[in-house]
C-alpha cells in the first residue's frame, strides 16, 4: 500500500519544483532554471544572486507556504464536517481575520501588529463558532457549519461597515489585504515549519481520520477516541488558517478546490490527500502569484483574484465530468 | 473470549420510566435476537451495549471489567457493530470500506499489509460482494451496502458481533445467507447479538431472545420459552397466528 501513496507524492513534489524554479526565474529580469539552480547552488552574479536570493525565493516560499497550509486546513475541515463544503473561509475563520487586520491598519498600525492582530481575529472566530455550535450539547456537522456561515456573514458586514468609515487613503492597502496578497509576507520559514510538522503528523493520524470520515459512530465502533480527534483536526486546521492569513491576508477558494481536486483522482486516503494537498496548495499558489506579478507588469495583482479565476472553471470542469 | 454483559443495566431513552433492569450474558456460541416494535429502544440498546451512549443506570461489561475501563481500541478488537443506518460522506470504494475494519488491529504507524488485504476480500467473498470490490460504495444498491457494512464487520473480526436489522434491504436468498453466515460465526465461538423485524428469521435462528416492550419492560431468556403468541400479541400489539415447521413455531399476522 506504501508504494501507490508515494508515486503521486513524488509527481506532485516534481511538480511543486518545476513551479518554483518557474516563479522565481520569471519578472522584470528574467532567469534560466538552469541560471536558477546554479543561483541556489551558491554560483552566479552578485545581481542574479540577491534577485534570486533575497527577493523572488523569500516570496515564492510564502506563497507555497500560504498555499499549502490553505489547502491542507480545508481538506482536515472537510473531514471534520463530512462536509465537501467546508473550508476556513466558509467557517468564518477568514472573516475575523480580517476584521483583526483591518482593525489594525485603521488604528494606524502596521507591520507585526496587523498580522498579530489577524491571528488573534482567526482564532476569536474559530472559539465563536466551536462555542456557539457546541452550545447545549449536541454538536453535528450540519449545525457547525451553519453556525460558520452566519458567523462569516457576519464578519462580511463588519468589513463592509469598515471599508465605509475608513479614511480613503487606507483604502487601497486594506482591500489588497481582504483580496490577499503575499508580496508583504515576511520571512516564510516559520509557516513552512508548521506545514513541514502537519505532513509528518499525518502519518500516525490519517487512518484515524479515514475512519472519522465514516461518521463519528462508526469511527467510535472501531476504537478511535473520536472527540480528542476532533478538537485536535479544529484546533489543528485553526492554526494553519491563522498562519496563512496572517501571511498573506483573505485568499478564497485554495482551502476548497485543491482537496476536491485531489479528491476525485486520488481518492480518499488521508494519507495521501493531505501531504498532497500540501503540494498542490503550494503549487497552485507559487503558479498564481507569478502569474499575479507578470500579467500587468509591472502593476501586480492581488493573487486572490488570480486563484479565483482560474480555481473555478478548473473546479467546475472537474466537477461536471466526474459524474 | 470476554463475553458481554448487562449489569442491572437501563438504557437511556428521553421521557421513559427505567422499566426492567436488563441483566444477561451473551456467552459464546449464542445467537441473540433482539425483538420489538418501533421505538422500543433496539437501536440505543445496542449503541449501549457497544459504549457509544452512556446508559441511564447499571453497567456494561466485557468480561469482569466494565466497557468504560478499557480503551476505546480494545474493545473495538472485541465488539463490533453493523449499524442501520450509514453516512458515506466521501466516495470509498468496497474495499477501502472493508478495510477500515482493520483499523482496531494496526497501530497508528502501521499501513494495511496484504495479509489485511487478504481478510477483508475474503469477508467481501463471504459476503458475494467480492465481484463488486472495485465499485465504489454510493453507487451500490440498499442491499449491496449493507453486505459490504457486515463483510466490514467480519474483516473486524471482533468476538461479539452487534448487529442493528443485518437483514435489512436484502432479498430472501441473501438474508438466508447471512444468518447462515452469522450461525457459522457463533458456531466457531463468537457470539452474535441482532435486532431483527422478522419474527420468523428470529425463530428460525436465534437462540436467545430479549423482548423490548415501549414502556420499558423487557423480558429475555432460551428462543424457545420467548416465542408465546400472547406475549408476542402483546409486543407488537397485533393479533398472530401461530404454525409449527421444522419444530419451530413461526407467526403471521391475523386478518382483520
Amino acid at each position: 500500500m506504501s508504494r501507490p501513496l508515494l508515486k503521486p507524492l513524488l509527481v506532485l513534489a516534481f511538480a511543486c519544483l518545476a513551479a518554483m524554479v518557474l516563479s522565481v526565474g520569471t519578472g522584470s529580469v528574467s532567469v534560466s532554471p538552469g541560471q536558477v539552480l546554479a543561483v541556489l547552488l551558491g554560483e552566479g552574479s552578485n545581481l542574479q544572486q540577491t534577485l534570486v536570493l533575497e527577493l523572488r525565493l523569500p516570496r515564492t516560499l510564502s506563497a507555497f507556504a500560504t498555499g499549502g497550509l490553505l489547502a491542507v486546513a480545508g481538506a482536515l475541515m472537510q473531514v471534520l464536517l463530512r462536509n465537501p463544503l467546508a473550508d476556513p473561509y466558509v467557517l468564518g475563520l477568514s472573516g475575523g481575520a480580517a476584521v483583526g487586520a483591518l482593525l489594525a491598519m485603521l488604528a494606524g498600525l502596521g507591520g507585526l501588529l496587523v498580522s498579530g492582530s489577524a491571528f488573534a481575529g482567526a482564532l476569536l472566530s474559530t472559539l465563536m463558532v466551536f462555542g456557539l455550535a457546541h452550545g447545549t450539547g449536541s454538536w453535528t456537522p450540519s449545525r457547525l457549519l451553519l453556525t460558520g456561515v452566519v458567523v462569516a456573514a457576519g464578519w462580511g458586514a463588519v468589513i463592509t461597515l469598515m471599508l465605509a468609515v475608513s479614511p480613503a487613503q487606507r483604502l487601497p492597502g486594506m482591500l489588497y489585504w481582504l483580496m490577499g496578497d503575499v508580496s508583504y509576507a515576511r520571512s516564510p520559514w516559520p509557516a513552512l515549519g508548521l506545514l513541514f510538522l502537519v505532513c509528518l503528523l499525518v502519518v500516525p493520524l490519517g487512518r484515524s481520520l479515514n475512519v472519522l470520515a465514516r461518521g463519528p459512530m462508526q469511527a467510535a465502533a472501531l476504537g478511535v477516541s473520536v472527540r480528542p480527534l476532533e478538537w485536535m483536526i479544529y484546533i489543528l486546521a485553526s492554526l494553519l488558517t491563522a498562519t496563512a492569513v496572517t501571511m498573506a491576508g483573505s485568499i478564497g477558494f485554495v482551502g476548497l478546490v485543491v482537496p476536491h481536486m485531489l479528491r476525485l483522482v486520488l481518492g480518499n486516503d488521508q494519507r495521501l490527500i493531505l501531504p498532497a494537498c500540501a503540494l498542490a496548495g503550494g503549487a497552485l499558489l507559487v503558479l498564481a502569484d507569478t502569474l499575479a506579478r507578470v500579467v500587468i507588469a509591472p502593476e501586480q495583482l492581488p493573487v486572490g483574484v488570480i486563484t479565483a479565476l482560474l480555481g473555478v472553471p478548473t473546479f467546475l470542469y472537474l466537477l461536471y465530468r466526474s459524474r | 473470549m470476554n463475553p458481554l454483559q448487562t449489569r442491572q443495566l437501563v438504557i437511556d431513552i428521553p421521557g421513559r420510566p427505567d422499566g426492567q433492569p436488563l441483566n444477561f450474558t451473551i456467552e459464546p456460541g449464542q445467537i441473540w435476537g433482539v425483538l420489538g416494535p418501533n421505538g422500543a429502544g433496539k437501536t440505543t440498546l445496542l449503541h449501549t451495549l457497544a459504549g457509544l451512549r452512556a446508559p441511564r443506570s447499571g453497567e456494561v461489561c466485557l468480561g469482569e471489567r466494565s466497557l468504560t475501563d478499557w480503551k476505546r481500541r480494545q474493545v473495538s478488537q472485541q465488539l463490533g457493530l453493523v449499524f442501520q443506518d450509514r453516512q458515506d460522506g466521501f466516495p470509498a470504494t468496497v474495499l477501502e470500506t472493508a478495510l477500515i475494519g482493520r483499523h482496531p488491529w494496526l497501530s497508528p504507524w502501521q499501513m494495511e499489509s496484504g495479509e489485511d488485504e487478504r481478510i477483508a476480500r475474503q469477508a467481501l467473498e463471504k459476503l458475494d460482494v467480492g465481484h463488486l470490490s472495485d465499485r465504489l460504495v454510493n453507487t451500490l444498491s440498499g442491499g449491496e451496502r449493507q453486505r459490504v457494512a457486515i463483510a466490514t464487520l467480519l474483516t473486524q473480526a471482533p468476538d461479539t458481533l452487534l448487529l442493528d436489522e443485518p437483514t435489512n434491504h436484502l432479498d430472501l436468498h441473501h438474508q438466508v445467507s447471512v444468518l447462515e453466515l452469522l450461525t457459522a460465526q457463533a458456531s466457531g465461538g463468537h457470539s452474535v447479538f441482532m435486532c431483527l423485524h422478522d419474527l420468523n428469521l428470529a425463530s428460525r435462528w436465534c437462540d436467545h431472545l430479549l423482548l423490548m416492550f415501549p414502556d420499558g419492560e423487557a423480558c429475555w431468556g432460551p428462543a424457545k420459552k420467548m416465542l408465546v403468541p400472547s406475549a408476542l400479541e402483546r409486543l407488537y400489539d397485533q393479533a398472530l397466528l401461530s404454525v409449527e415447521v421444522d419444530g419451530v413455531p413461526l407467526f403471521v399476522p391475523r386478518k382483520t
